[in-house]
């Protein structure tokens, strides 16, 4: 079930049903890092899980705790199993991480706005992510990678706090001999073992070769760092509408109604989260919203 | 015979600098390649170079006695290291590793100081570029502090 307000009353899908989860069952999870883990899910009763686009979250609905929003981390190319990466940092969460395989969990969407996977047909492509936003961002890279020859020069830039915290590993070394994807990533403090970048990653993109005049610049990771990458990739020369970046806000209802998730006149859960600069630019710096 | 000079003129670091500039630090400047493992300079050190790398990778690092080095930051191709040379007393303030096979052309700081003070234009010029320098790393360095990928409380 997709939801999309604007069509809503068309389509047959209402509100309601946008409220309501199904139910999955957790089939593999795996350890990504200390905090860090990824669960595949599969719907309960042997139904295909529902089609995303890249950048699209679902409300894990932990029965008892509550609900949060994650993203979708998987390929959108094979949405089954429906694939999540999860911090532990607050109780829903942390009650997710105690589930086991086999345990059911609730799930509402997809829901929000993806990446422009198709504005970017033809053009250079520019990922830049910092730490669990390596997560939301794995989709559109799977997206792309599935169709290369329409893509130009792509390139991942990923930060990360040390390197102990680097996500999905073993795909970023997959993804590193590949010939046609450069990946640079770099971690914040680092003892002399680690023979890779330290440095914020803003530090990558003056040191990354790409065609700034049309490439898109996809940006996922903490607010902070989004706004100094945005600044980075202003000074590089790419126009404020082929930067897209990834709004995180107090999601709840995840279709518009509820406003926990208000950005000015824009609601992250139902315009967002992928948002172009040039539409959340005006709003970016102020701290009243 | 081919020169640094074409690489020196169409660096970034460099852009928009006149070519009789470009000349004179040509004549400070020369070709350097450290081994992965070879010391670049040592905290304490004169600096009296800095260096524009044309290939491979560099860390900076602060020793902590009896648990090893500490890297703060790596420099690739196309960065430009030091700043030191240009602040009394010129000392360097931490170590420099090659992490791999590393190839930099070498500005003599001696030298450039001496031409910056006979021509101040020249100066100025390079001064502006430091100051830029100075701020990116500045800059890169509060958002290092801020720990954004924390959890934050």
């Amino acid at each position: 079930m997709v939801y999309n307000p604007k069509t809503a009353n068309r389509s047959g899908t209402s509100a309601l049903d946008a409220m309501c989860p199904s139910m999955y069952r957790i089939q593999r999870i795996r350890k990504e890092t200390e905090d860090t883990f990824t669960i595949d899910l599969t719907a309960v009763g042997g139904t295909n899980g529902p089609a995303f686009k890249p950048g699209q979250f679902n409300m894990l609905y932990i029965y008892g705790v509550g609900e949060v929003p994650i993203s979708i981390s998987g390929d959108p190319t094979q949405p089954n199993p429906l694939i999540h990466t999860v911090r532990a940092v607050g109780a829903v969460t942390k009650a997710l991480r105690r589930l086991g395989v086999g345990d059911t969990v609730g799930i509402r969407g997809p829901f929000g706005a993806g990446w422009p996977t198709d504005k970017a047909l033809g053009k250079d492509v520019v990922l830049i992510t910092g730490g669990i936003g390596l997560a939301p961002l794995r989709p559109a890279l799977y997206q792309i990678l599935a169709n290369r020859d329409k893509y130009g020069k792509v390139v991942l830039l990923y930060g990360t706090r040390t390197p102990q915290d680097i996500l999905f590993r073993q795909e970023l070394e997959q993804w590193r001999a590949r010939f046609d994807l450069d990946v640079e990533v770099t971690v914040d403090r680092a003892d002399e073992n680690w023979r890779g970048n330290v440095g914020v990653v803003t530090t990558l993109i003056p040191r990354t070769s790409f065609d700034s005049s049309s490439c898109i610049a996809m940006i996922c990771g903490p607010e902070v760092m989004m706004r100094y990458t945005v600044l980075a990739l202003q000074k590089r020369g790419i126009p404020v509408e082929n930067i897209f970046v990834s709004m995180e806000r107090n999601m709840k209802c995840a279709i518009g109604l509820c406003g926990h998730c208000q950005f000015g006149p824009k609601f992250i859960c139902k315009d967002g989260p992928v948002f172009s600069f040039d539409v959340v630019r005006d709003l970016f710096n102020k701290r009243e919203v | 015979m081919q020169t640094l000079e074409p690489y020196l003129a169409e660096h970034p670091f460099l852009k928009g600098m006149e070519s009789r500039h470009i000349e004179l630090l040509m004549g400070c400047a020369s070709n350097v390649r450290f081994d992965e493992g070879d010391y670049v300079f040592h905290e304490g050190d004169e600096a009296n170079q800095f260096y524009f790398i044309r290939h491979g990778r560099l860390a900076l690092e602060v020793f902590r006695p009896h648990k090893g080095g500490i890297v703060v930051q790596t420099l690739g191709e196309g960065s430009v290291l030091g700043w030191s040379w240009l602040v009394a007393p010129h000392l360097r303030h931490f170590d420099c590793r090659a992490m791999e096979l590393t190839r930099a052309i070498a500005l003599d700081g001696t030298c450039l100081r001496r031409k910056c003070e006979e021509d101040h234009e020249l100066g100025y010029e390079i001064m502006k570029r430091f100051v830029h320098l100075m701020e990116d790393e500045l800059l890169a360095l509060r958002i290092q502090l801020l720990d954004i990928y924390g959890v934050q409380p």
